[in-house]
């Protein structure tokens, strides 16, 4: 856990946002577009820091802002709530297994979309929606869940292969070096 | 469970996003502005990506296939002079009535032709931002075309890009007429989130003798978009509200989700 691992999560976030927007798939085939940000968050929040969670939330939801006709931070809280939700039971996570990243790959892309929708409708926008808006979630669940070991693999791999690890505490000491003598040699 | 750290993270984000969700407009489209320029270098290099494949391609198609392509270009070229002296020569004559009649010349659309370089990520906005900005003369309420017909409008301007909010969306109202012996006249509304190729028009008159296939054009009414841009055509209609006004589904002309090449019109 060091700053690497944060940049690459908000690189990661950058180059997510620039991406859903350039894209046509999945939009041109299953109508809705799969958000990468919520399936960074379950990695920020069950592998890093909470200043990766925070910074992912902030600079995440202002990117996905910045190209949509959101209201600049409304995408914020959104994914921080489902983020900080996770960070704080993460200990009860069994991160490594992809079922447990599928599963929370699912609940994010479907928790961030509603949270963010809800928003928009408490602050008098009216974005559209319909019966349509069901299959959209479903598509962005799916799409999630399915991303969510692909960039758990990615981003450990790349933590693993530019990052470096924090030193292990060695339980090693010279004054407490047990010195043999000649009788244990008999 | 609950260390100070994490009240703290938690008051910072609220914090920062109450801040920015209070901002007046002007603020946050200058803030978007700033951020948006971040991904400068991202559209550079995708729009040099985009180009190899065409460079290739050109590069590799044989020099009989060019110049057949060539000759088809000169024969609709020449098809398109003959139309456009023919088109001048109607519209001297429509001058000329407008000035015996004593009405008010219509002026004439200026086109500026703009690239789509990037579509909404949000799945709930139909918007898409295109190459030009307020250096190249776009400004807000401008109408958008294709070749097919209308597709939105300039909703939001910055230096070299701009926001279009397209048709379907509930943000692009736009005031309709039916190409019908009574010239019905409703207002284009939202469409279904999965279906943007399909819109609904509302607020026609109850009796509205509306059959498919009928054209369906600007009206002209409400003064952001120009009187007799096609929208698209009548599919059905049913009378809502116990009979008050009538609904007609709209299917577009213009493919709103395969858009690579915009007009937008100074009208």
């Amino acid at each position: 856990m060091n700053l690497f691992q944060t940049i690459l999560i908000l690189f990661g976030a950058f180059l997510g946002v620039f991406a859903e927007g350039v894209l046509t798939f999945p939009r041109s085939v299953l109508g809705a577009q799969v958000d990468v940000l919520p399936v960074l968050m379950v990695y920020a929040a069950l592998n890093a820091r909470l200043l990766a969670v925070v910074l992912l939330a902030i600079f995440g939801g202002i990117w996905a802002d910045t190209f949509s006709a959101n209201p600049f931070g409304i995408s914020i809280l959104p994914l921080f709530t489902v983020g900080f939700s996770i960070f704080t039971q993460r200990e009860l996570v069994l991160r490594d297994l992809p079922f447990a990243q599928v599963v929370l790959g699912a609940i994010a892309g479907a928790a961030v979309p509603a949270f963010t929708l809800l928003m928009l409708f408490s602050s008098g926008h009216k974005p559209v929606f319909g019966w349509g808006t069901l299959w959209q979630f479903a598509v962005m669940s799916l799409g999630s869940a399915l991303l969510a070991p692909f960039i758990f693999k990615l981003l450990d791999w790349a933590q693993s292969a530019f990052g470096y690890q924090s030193r292990v505490e060695n339980s090693f000491r010279l004054d407490r070096e047990i010195r043999r003598g000649r009788i244990l040699k008999k | 469970m609950f260390k100070q750290k994490n009240y703290l993270a938690l008051g910072a984000v609220i914090l920062v996003a109450l801040v920015l969700l209070s901002l007046p407009t002007r603020v946050t489209s200058r803030l978007k502005l700033a951020v948006g320029s971040w991904f400068l270098p991202l559209f550079g290099l995708a729009g040099a990506t985009q180009q190899i494949p065409a460079d290739l391609a050109s590069s590799v198609l044989p020099r009989r296939e060019l110049l057949k392509q060539i000759d088809n270009l000169r024969t609709e070229n020449q098809q398109l002079k003959s139309q456009a002296v023919q088109t001048a020569a109607v519209m001297r004559e429509n001058d000329k009535l407008h000035a015996l009649l004593g009405w008010q010349q219509t002026a004439k659309w200026q086109l500026k032709l703009a690239n789509v370089v990037m579509r909404d990520p949000a799945n709930w906005w139909f918007t898409v931002q295109i190459d030009l900005g307020a250096r190249d003369g776009i400004r807000e309420n401008l109408p958008v075309i294709t070749e097919n017909g209308l597709i939105g409008r300039v909703s939001s301007v910055r230096q070299t890009s701009s926001q279009v909010v397209l048709i379907g969306d509930p943000n692009c109202r736009v005031s309709a007429t039916v190409e019908n012996g009574a010239r019905d006249n409703g207002i284009i509304i939202a469409s279904d989130p999965l279906d943007n190729s399909r819109v609904n028009l509302t607020y026609l008159a109850s009796g509205a003798n509306l059959k498919p296939g009928q054209n369906v054009l600007t009206s002209g009414l409400g003064g952001i978009f120009p009187k007799g841009i096609p929208i698209g055509q009548i599919v059905d209609a049913r009378s809502v509200e116990f009979g008050l006004y009538t609904e007609a589904r709209v299917k577009l002309n213009a493919n709103l989700g395969s858009l690579e090449q915009v007009w937008v019109l100074f009208p």
